[in-house]
C-alpha cells in the first residue's frame, strides 16, 4: 500500500484507519463476514449476474427467450450503420452537452448570488433546491402541459409562429422543451456543489484582492473561477453522465417524439424488452456501459488530487 | 494517530459550513466597505425563483380548479370557485391509496435496506482493510456507480420475472442495490474519523462486535445515517423507471407510474390530473422542508468524496 503515504485526505478508501492503528495481521472475527455477505450476495445477483448475462446474450441473437446461437459480432457491427442508434447516440449526446453548459453556468452564478451577502439567504436556497425532490416525469407532466397548452396561447397573443404550437410536436425544438426541464430540475444539484466550493475559498484572498484594486467583475473571473474549477470539473462530469441516462423527464414530455427525434440511447435500449431485439440491445447496452465506464475513469482522473478543495 | 483527530476536525468543518459561511463572508466584506446587505441582487435572485415557482404554483392552483375553468387555458389565475373535485376524482381513479402504500413499501424498505446493509457492510470493511477480500468488497461494491440501471435492465426485467420479483419487492431491492455504493462511501468515510479508542474500551467492557455495532458505532453513524437515508427515500419515491420496468402487475404500481392515465385517458381533467400529481410530489417536498441540512450537505459530500 504505498498509497498510504501520501497525505490524501478525503480520497475513497479507509486506508488511514488501519494506517493510524498498526496492529498487525490480526484474524478477522468471523462476525465480520456475517456483516458484509447480505450485500456482497445481494450486490451480485442483483448487478453483477445481469451485467454478465447481458454483456453475454450481446453476442448471440437471442430474442429474449428461446433458442439463440453465438452471432459473434455482429450485432456491434450493426449498430454503426442503424439509423436509429445512431440518431439516439447523436440525440443523447447533443442534448447532454447543451444541458451540462446550460446547467453549469447558471448554477454557478446562482451559487455566487447566494453565497454574497443577500436577503432571505436561507429562504432563497430552500426554494431553489426543490427541483431536487420532485419526480422527474411529474415534473415533466406538469411542464408537458404548460408547453402544449399555456405557450402556445401566449405565441398566438404575441403572434410568434413558432410560438403558437406546442415546440413539444415540434421536431426540430422539441428538444429544447427537455434541455429545460432537466436543467430545472438538475440545476439544484449542481448549485448545492457550487455553494459549497465557493465557500471553501478563505476570505483574505478577496481581502487582497480589495486592496489591490481588482473590481467585482474582475475578482469573479480571475480570483472565483480559477479557485473551483476543481468543482467545475465535478459537476461537468457528473452532470454528462446523468444526462446521458434521461428517461423519465423524456417519457413525460415527448415520449421520444415526434418520431423518433428524442428517443435517448436508455429509451432506445429498453425497446429490446418489447420489440423482439433483445441481444440486439444488450450490444447497444454494452456500448453505453463502456462509454460510461471510460467518462468515469476521466471522472476519477481529473478529480483525483481535488479533493482536498 | 495523529491522522485521526485531522480527520475528525474537518468532517465538523465539512458538516457546519452552510451555517458559518454566513460568518465567514461578513468578515470580508466588511473591508470592502458597508456592512449593508445586496439588494439589487436579492431582487434578481427573487425573480429568479420564480422560475422555479411557477411550475409549483400551476400545479397546486390547477388542481384547486373545476374541471370548467382547467381546460380555459388560462394557467395562472386563481382557481374561481375553489373545487376539491379533482382530488377527489384523483383520488379513486388512481386508486391513491393502493399506488400510496406501494411507494411507502418500497421506499420504506430502500430506506431500511440501503442504511442497514450499508452500514454493516460499511464497518465490516472499515474494521478488517488488511483483509484483503474486504478490501476489494469495497471497491467491487463501489463500482455500482459505474453501471446505470439503463445498461442492466433488461436482463435484471428478465431475472426478477424469472425469480418472482417482477413485484415491488423485487423493485426495492434494485433500489437498494443501486443506492448502496453512494452509502458505503458515506459510512466508509465516517467510520474513519470515529477514534479505535471508543470502540476499544466498549470491548474492554465486554461488549461483542455485534453489540458494539448497535450500541456503539449504529448511533454514531446516525447523522450520516440521515443523510443517506433521505437521499434513498428521495431515488424510491421519485423512481419512474424501475418500477414501471420491474412491476409487471399495473396493480401494484407506484405512485409516479400510475400518473400516465392522465397521459392516455382523461387527458383533458387537468385539474384531476393535477390534483393528483399534487399528491404524488406532496410527500417527497415536505419530507425535504424538515431535512433540508441533510439533503444539502448529502450533495455536497456525495460528490466531493466521490
Amino acid at each position: 500500500m504505498t498509497t498510504m503515504t501520501v497525505p490524501v485526505r478525503a480520497a475513497a478508501g479507509p486506508k488511514e484507519a488501519t494506517a493510524a492503528a498498526p496492529r498487525g495481521r490480526r484474524k478477522t472475527e468471523p462476525i465480520y463476514y456475517f456483516f458484509l455477505l447480505p450485500s456482497l450476495v445481494l450486490f451480485t445477483l442483483a448487478i453483477t449476474v445481469p451485467a454478465v448475462i447481458g454483456i453475454f446474450f450481446s453476442f448471440t441473437n437471442s430474442i429474449g427467450f428461446g433458442d439463440w446461437e453465438f452471432v459473434g459480432l455482429i450485432n456491434y457491427v450493426a449498430m454503426f450503420s442503424d439509423p436509429a442508434i445512431l440518431q439516439s447516440y447523436l440525440f443523447t449526446f447533443g442534448f447532454a452537452a447543451v444541458t451540462v453548459v446550460l446547467v453549469n453556468v447558471l448554477a454557478f452564478l446562482l451559487a455566487v448570488g447566494l453565497t454574497a451577502r443577500i436577503h432571505i439567504k436561507t429562504g432563497l436556497r430552500t426554494v431553489f433546491v426543490i427541483p431536487m425532490v420532485i419526480s422527474g416525469i411529474i415534473i415533466a407532466y406538469v411542464f408537458n402541459f404548460l408547453f402544449s397548452n399555456s405557450l402556445p396561447l401566449f405565441g398566438q397573443s404575441l403572434g410568434i409562429g413558432w410560438m403558437s404550437e406546442s415546440i413539444l410536436a415540434n421536431p426540430d425544438l422539441a428538444w429544447v422543451a427537455i434541455v429545460i426541464v432537466t436543467a430545472w430540475q438538475a440545476i439544484p444539484g449542481t448549485l448545492l456543489i457550487y455553494i459549497a466550493g465557493l465557500l471553501s475559498i478563505p476570505g483574505d484572498v478577496y481581502e487582497a484582492a480589495d486592496i489591490d484594486g481588482a473590481g467585482k467583475r474582475q475578482q469573479l473571473l480571475r480570483i472565483t473561477l480559477p479557485l473551483v474549477a476543481g468543482y467545475v470539473v465535478i459537476n461537468t462530469i457528473l452532470g454528462f453522465k446523468n444526462f446521458l441516462n434521461a428517461y423519465d423527464v423524456i417519457v413525460g414530455l415527448t415520449n421520444g417524439g415526434p418520431g423518433t427525434a428524442t428517443r435517448s440511447i436508455p429509451m432506445t435500449i429498453v425497446t429490446g424488452f418489447t420489440g423482439g431485439d433483445y441481444a440486439y440491445q444488450m450490444a447497444n447496452a454494452t456500448m453505453f456501459f463502456v462509454i460510461v465506464v471510460i467518462i468515469s475513469i476521466a471522472q476519477l482522473r481529473l478529480t483525483r488530487g481535488r479533493n482536498e478543495i | 494517530m495523529t491522522v485521526q483527530p485531522a480527520l475528525a476536525v474537518e468532517n465538523v468543518d465539512g458538516e457546519i459550513t452552510l451555517e458559518t459561511d454566513t460568518a465567514r463572508r461578513s468578515g470580508r466584506r466588511r473591508i470592502g466597505g458597508g456592512d449593508s446587505k445586496n439588494l439589487p441582487l436579492t431582487i434578481v435572485l427573487i425573480l429568479s425563483a420564480v422560475t422555479v415557482v411557477v411550475p409549483l404554483y400551476v400545479t397546486v392552483t390547477t388542481a384547486f380548479k373545476t374541471q370548467a375553468q382547467a381546460v380555459d387555458g388560462n394557467a395562472f389565475s386563481l382557481p374561481a370557485p375553489f373545487s376539491v373535485d379533482g382530488f377527489v376524482t384523483a383520488w379513486n381513479l388512481t386508486n391513491f391509496p393502493a399506488a400510496f402504500l406501494v411507494s411507502a413499501l418500497v421506499t420504506a424498505a430502500s430506506v431500511a435496506g440501503t442504511v442497514v446493509l450499508g452500514a454493516l457492510a460499511s464497518y465490516a470493511i472499515s474494521r478488517n482493510w488488511d483483509n484483503r477480500l474486504f478490501r476489494w468488497s469495497f471497491f467491487y461494491l463501489l463500482a455500482a456507480m459505474f453501471i446505470p440501471f439503463p445498461v442492466v435492465a433488461l436482463p435484471q426485467i428478465q431475472l426478477t420475472g424469472l425469480a418472482g420479483l417482477d413485484n415491488p419487492a423485487g423493485v426495492a431491492i434494485l433500489h437498494i442495490m443501486f443506492q448502496l455504493s453512494f452509502s458505503i462511501l458515506l459510512f466508509t468515510a465516517f467510520l474513519r474519523s470515529i477514534p479505535n479508542e471508543l470502540e476499544e474500551s466498549a470491548r474492554i467492557d465486554g461488549a461483542s462486535t455485534w453489540q458494539t455495532f448497535w450500541r456503539l458505532i449504529f448511533p454514531l453513524l446516525a447523522p450520516m445515517s440521515a443523510t443517506v437515508g433521505i437521499f434513498a427515500f428521495l431515488a424510491s419515491w421519485n423512481d419512474y423507471m424501475m418500477p414501471s420496468l420491474i412491476t409487471s402487475d399495473p396493480a401494484l404500481q407506484t405512485l409516479p407510474v400510475v400518473q400516465a392515465i392522465f397521459q392516455t385517458q382523461f387527458s383533458n381533467n387537468y385539474n384531476v390530473s393535477f390534483a393528483s400529481y399534487l399528491m404524488a410530489m406532496a410527500p417527497a417536498i415536505v419530507v425535504y422542508l424538515f431535512t433540508q441540512r441533510w439533503v444539502m450537505e448529502g450533495v455536497t459530500q456525495g460528490a466531493v468524496k466521490g
